[in-house]
């Protein structure tokens, strides 16, 4: 049984288009002009209950149209979308009880009030009790460390507390399907940390199902086991993190201080030298042959230390949208 | 039950929302402050000229403009452009209330936090200006608050409605703006309606503007006027207002892409 079910999602948008210039001005003023710029284009993927799921992709590639169909802010042009056993766009209260949408850059807080009276204004309108609203609160101020932050103005919070207070707020009523929309933008590596520890423990707790889209590879790594990618409005890529690594990045790195300097020629049949700087050597070694490959260096060679490790998991990704597909 | 409490959640927070805005509450007041222009202009020209009102009258007439604008001050069209232009609306439309009730809390609870302010400046005119001093009828007071209520009511209503053009125009405050200019010559803001001519005032008494300043001010100061024609006027516009509304916000949301969302 899946909480989200899409089936050839597709989104249009109209955009007027405008020359610039006083003479485009004029033009643009007496004779609007529109083209059709087609933001997603038949998205299909199922996530199950429970669920914590990457969704990545360059600015631009869709990932927050697809989120704004998966919530019922926008209808979709054409295709099927069903979460949570409802149709989004019809905005059913049934259907909003259950969803969150959290976007990084976008608050729905009061500004210049506590927090707590916009929590208020939350339970109220989701007819929570006084006693369970007291309870959640101090169970999500407790999980997200904001004991005594939540009494102070909006303005006055920092960006990882107001991002943190942002949260409470959206999961108060404790949606089954959260969308999250990049939501450690901005914030330092601690509040970053906190947010994701706080994620984790979320979804273990209640069960909830996660899509989570950020620019921050390291959200992904440490929520998320499986990824969507999308590029140009089209899904390239849905599977398992590990998978895609293992695809994009056949090959590890292994670098060596040596006893003494030697020659590039000399550790060619290792695998592919990268550099050699006198002592020191990066090599790139296919994965399947790493163990046997390594076993020989330190029979062959006087080794000092040695490391492996994978590329950078942004370089890889980066190396996907490049390419613009997967197979 | 719910409904209370969330009525009750919604005017607290929004008091004190509206309370983190001291001094401008009192610039607010002072900058609807017209009415009081026009009483000294028209109680001039009461002295010299030939009107059915005397000098007396205009004062009391215009405080009376003064007390109505007070309350039925509505600001919702600026607020809603600004969620559409700016994307604020989606957050709004995550949550299983319709938007519109956020406004609604906004607007009450700001006329209690302007209420001070209103009722000492209102003071201070009659500190100054004994003369014009008077206490409507029970009867006038009870109709005239009940006028003050629906007046605010309909103007929300038609200002809402205006303000669902934003789904479309990026723009949908020149609307109100535009309206505006009958609403101040139309509605008795400007002037009495008793100095229009006789066929302008048969033609208005159908539209909604008398009934947003003129009917209530009438029934405060205790100039004649037909009160069932005018709650019954009042509640067509009112309902005429909410279908187009309606009809309005459900293309609206449809045409709405989440604009910076």
């Amino acid at each position: 049984m899946t909480i989200i079910t899409c089936d050839h999602l597709d989104k249009v948008y109209p955009v007027a288009i405008k020359e610039p210039g006083f003479k485009g001005t004029l033009s643009h003023f007496f004779q609007r002009q529109h083209r059709h710029v087609q933001a997603v284009q038949a998205v299909s993927f199922q996530i199950d209950p429970g669920e914590v799921v990457g969704f990545l992709g360059p600015n631009g590639a869709g990932k927050t149209t697809t989120l704004k169909m998966l919530t019922g802010l926008i209808h979709p042009s054409d295709g099927q979308v069903r979460v949570a056993g409802h149709i989004p766009f019809r905005r059913h209260t049934k259907f909003l009880e259950k969803i969150t949408l959290v976007m990084g850059q976008k608050q729905q807080l009061l500004w210049d009030l506590p927090a707590l009276d916009s929590l208020k204004i939350n339970a109220a309108v989701y007819n929570i009790g006084y006693r369970e609203f007291q309870h959640r609160v101090d169970e999500l101020s407790e999980m997200l460390s904001l004991a005594g932050k939540l009494t102070q103005p909006v303005r006055k919070l920092s960006l990882g507390e107001r991002m943190k207070a942002e949260l409470l707020a959206a999961l108060l009523h404790r949606p089954q399907v959260l969308f999250l929309d990049e939501p450690t933008l901005g914030l330092d590596v601690n509040a970053q940390v906190s947010v994701r520890e706080f994620l984790r423990e979320y979804n273990q707790r209640y069960g909830a199902t996660i899509l989570l889209t950020s620019h921050y590879m390291a959200d992904i790594t440490a929520l998320c086991d499986r990824v969507l990618l999308i590029h140009q409005g089209q899904l390239i890529y849905d599977g398992a993190l590990n998978q895609l690594m293992n695809r994009f990045a056949p090959f590890r790195e292994v670098k060596l201080e040596l006893t003494q300097p030697h020659q590039t020629s000399d550790l060619e049949q290792y695998g592919e030298v990268e550099e050699v700087m006198g002592r020191e050597a990066r090599l790139l070694v296919r994965r399947e042959d790493l163990t046997q490959t390594v076993s020989q260096i330190l029979a062959d060679l006087q080794v000092l230390d040695l490391t492996i490790t994978d590329p950078p998991i942004e370089e890889i990704i980066g190396r996907v949208f490049q390419s613009g597909k997967v197979t | 039950m719910a409904i209370v409490r969330k009525c009750k959640t919604f005017l607290v927070v929004y008091y004190a929302y509206m309370l983190e805005y001291r001094a401008e509450l009192l610039l607010w007041v002072l900058a609807n402050s017209l009415p009081l222009i026009m009483m000294g202009v028209w109680s001039q020209a009461a002295e010299g000229g030939d009107f059915s009102l005397t000098a007396l009258d205009f004062a009391r007439y215009f405080i009376a403009v003064f007390i109505v604008r007070q309350f039925t001050i509505v600001w919702v069209i600026w607020d809603f452009e600004r969620e559409i232009v700016e994307g604020k609306l989606s957050p709004r439309l995550l949550q299983p209330i319709d938007p519109v009730w956020h406004h609604v809390a906004a607007h009450v609870a700001e006329r209690f936090a302007r209420f001070p302010f209103s009722v000492g400046l209102v003071g201070l005119f009659f500190v100054l200006y004994p003369q014009a001093f008077w206490w409507p009828s029970p009867m006038g007071l009870i109709w005239g608050c009940l006028a003050i209520v629906m007046a605010f009511i309909l103007r929300f209503i038609i200002q809402y409605t205006f303000a669902m053009f934003a789904f479309w125009l990026e723009r949908a405050t020149a609307i109100e703006q535009l309206w505006f200019l009958f609403y101040l010559f139309l509605s008795g803001m400007i002037a009495p309606l008793d100095l229009f001519p006789e066929a302008v005032r048969a033609v208005i008494v159908w539209t909604p503007f008398p009934y947003l300043i003129y009917f209530p001010v009438s029934l405060l100061v205790g100039i004649p006027t037909p009160i069932a024609r005018g709650f019954v006027v009042m509640l067509v516009w009112c309902a005429l207002g909410i279908i187009a509304n309606r009809w309005l916000w459900r293309r609206g949301i449809k045409h709405y892409s989440g604009m910076g969302a």
